[in-house]
This record gives C-alpha cells, structure tokens and sequence, in this order.
C-alpha cells in the first residue's frame, strides 16, 4: 500500500473544500449582477460623501 | 489493518451535512411561499432581485434551522425520525452549527437589506429571532402551544417576499400570513396523532401527551373551521380571484370534512386501522398549502378580479 493512500476522510474533506469554493463563486457571481441590475435601475448612483453634491447646489445665474 | 485512524471521535463532516443543517425540506417551502408573496405584489421586481431576494431569504430560514438545531440537539437524539440529523450522528458538532447559524443569520440579513429594502430585511432579523429565540428555546419545551407559536415563524415568508416588492405590509399579505398561521397547528397535530411515542420520550410537551388525543382531535377540527374564512377572504382581496376563490372553497371543504372525520374517531377505530384517515389529512394538509400558493400564482398570471 502506497504511503499516498487517500483515506475516506480525504475524501469529505474535499466535498467541505470543493463545496465551499463554489458558494463563494455563486457569491462572486450574485453581488456582481447585483451591482448591474442596481446601477442600471439607477438606486443610490449618488451615495453620502460628505460634501456638497454638485447636483444638489443652487443653479448659477449665467452672468451677463 | 493497513489503516491507523488518527481522528477517532473528531467529527470530519462532509458538505452536505452543513446542508442538512439548513433543513432544505423547511427552506423549500420557504422559498416557495416568499417567492408567491413577492411575485402576487402589486409592485414588479427586477426579476434577478427578485431571486435574490428569495435567496436570501431562504438563507435565513436556512440559518434559524441551523440555530434550532444547535439548541435541539438533545431533543433530536431521542427522536427516531430526528437520530440521523448532522449534530445527534456526530458528524458537526454543536458550536459549529451554532457560528454558522449566527454568521449566515448575519449575512441574509444584510444582504435582502441591500438587495431589495430594510424594512424586509428587518422583518427577516425578527423571523429568525422569533424562530430561533421565542420558538425553539423558549416555547418549545414549555407549552403545548408551542406548535401554534412556532406556526408564526413559518407564516412569515410570503409576508417577507411581499415586503421586499412593496417595502410594507398590507391586508393581502396579512392573510397570506393568518393561510399558514392556522394551517399549522392541525397540520402539525395530525402528524403527532400518529407518530405516538416520539415526542413523549423527548418531553417535548405536545398536546397529545400534555391534553390527550381526543382533546388533540378536537383542537384540529376547531382549527381547520377557523382557518377557512381567512384562506377565503384572502379570495376577496387584490390578490384574489374566481381560479384562487374556487381552489380555496374546494380544498377548506375538504379540510374541514377531514377534521370532522378526525373529530369523530375513537382512538380504537384509529389503531384498528393504523391512522389511515389521520395520515390522509396530513397528506391533504400538505396539499392544502402547496395548492393554495399555486392557485395565487395562477390567479396572478390570469389576472385577477
């Protein structure tokens, strides 16, 4: 029997590892569209930044 | 014995048994539910938010499995039909289940926050404390009520799904609430009428033990009669429709007749025949709900009133 014998255990480690990786995958995938959708929906293009926005000013009076 | 095993007695759990944890057969109905209340809504969701949002949802429905599990796991030990859960087989052991619970709670919270709104993501917070907290490790070994209480935390996904659409609750997603709200108690009470000694030796206090069956048998009747107006008046609302009123009056027909028949067995006519009509009602009662929902997806494809 070879010293590199892959016991059972191995085995529902791998599951744990390979089901893991592709929960994060799924995630990656879900916050992307997420973020499409949203941005394309248009919410929130303009979050708090702690500074006037400039959409927010008054308009100025072109000068004469 | 070529083999020496270095982790006697350490748990090595496999994938699908953090899946197991999240009670999948509970989460599809929860999916199913919330997906009806967010569709039915009269405010159209972007339909890759709305998978999100059921999603996360289920996620946290997942998560509250996980946490009823970590805190029931000696009840589930001693149960037959609960033995081979991942934590009483020892496969996970019970602060794993417990951080998962807490770490997934955490995240389907705040991710239906920022995938549809906060006032559904709240409404799941609560859920899963009313499931986690008020249910399983207050009331579930204190009265025999537990099951009615516990109801709520079920009833509360179409009410979820319908949130996420319109950032509020209204009186059609009440009644969706108050379909599975009633249905529970002699859904859950059928099955306890024929899975006898189960939750006796558990000690979880269900009414068959704590009350008797004849007591169990009334409470079921008295159940599916209150139940029928609110599955009909649900009829009434926007929501509703000729298909869903239809469906509903047949099946709380049905319902009721079962409870009636149920009322009106002695315990010896029910071992003769080894609970045929009390597994029958159980087996309506799941087709009791599962229609209801569906004739609502109908309804709101065919247009309703």
């Amino acid at each position: 029997m070879p010293l590199n014998a892959e016991h059972e255990i191995h085995k529902r480690r791998r599951s744990r590892n390979v089901g893991l990786g592709l929960v994060l995958v799924a995630f990656v995938a879900l916050v992307f569209g997420l973020t499409v959708v949203k941005v394309q929906q248009g919410d929130m293009l303009e979050a708090f930044d702690h500074q006037p926005r400039v959409s927010e000013l008054p308009g100025e009076e072109p000068r004469p | 014995m070529t083999d020496i095993n270095t982790y006697e007695g350490a748990p090595e759990a496999e994938f699908r048994d953090f899946v197991a944890l999240l009670k999948p057969r509970v989460m599809s109905l929860v999916v199913f539910t919330a997906f009806v209340g967010l569709l039915v809504a009269p405010v159209d969701v972007h339909p890759f938010i709305a998978f999100c949002s059921v999603l996360f949802i289920a996620l946290g429905g997942g998560a509250s499995g996980a946490l009823n599990m970590w805190y029931d796991a000696d009840i589930d030990a001693v149960m037959r039909r609960t033995q081979d859960r991942p934590i009483p087989a020892g496969r996970i052991e019970g602060g794993a289940a417990l951080s998962l619970g807490l770490i997934l709670a955490g995240f389907a919270v705040m991710m239906l926050g920022l995938a549809a709104n906060w006032f559904a993501a709240g409404f799941l917070a609560f859920t899963i404390f009313f499931y986690a907290v008020v249910y399983t490790i207050w009331l579930k070994r204190w009265t025999p009520q537990n099951i009615v209480i516990g109801g709520a935390a079920g009833a509360f996904p179409p009410m979820i799904g319908w949130a996420c659409a319109t950032g509020g609750i209204s009186i059609e997603s009440l009644l969706m609430f108050a379909l599975i709200f009633f249905w529970t108690p002699p859904h859950f009470w059928a099955l306890a009428l024929f899975m006898k000694s189960d939750y006796h030796n558990a000690k979880v206090p269900m009414l068959t033990v704590t009350h008797g069956r004849p007591a169990t048998r009334r409470h079921i009747f008295a159940y599916t009669l209150v139940l029928a107006p609110f599955a009909i008046w649900l009829g009434l609302t926007s929501v509703g429709g000729p298909v869903y009123l239809a469906a509903s009056i047949v099946l709380n027909a049905l319902f009721i007749h079962g409870g009636w028949q149920i009322l009106r067995r002695s315990e010896e006519t029910a071992v003769a025949d080894g609970y045929a009509v009390e597994k029958r009602v159980f087996k309506l009662s799941l087709y009791y709900l599962f229609l209801h929902f569906t004739a609502l997806l109908v309804q709101h494809w065919t247009g309703g009133w």
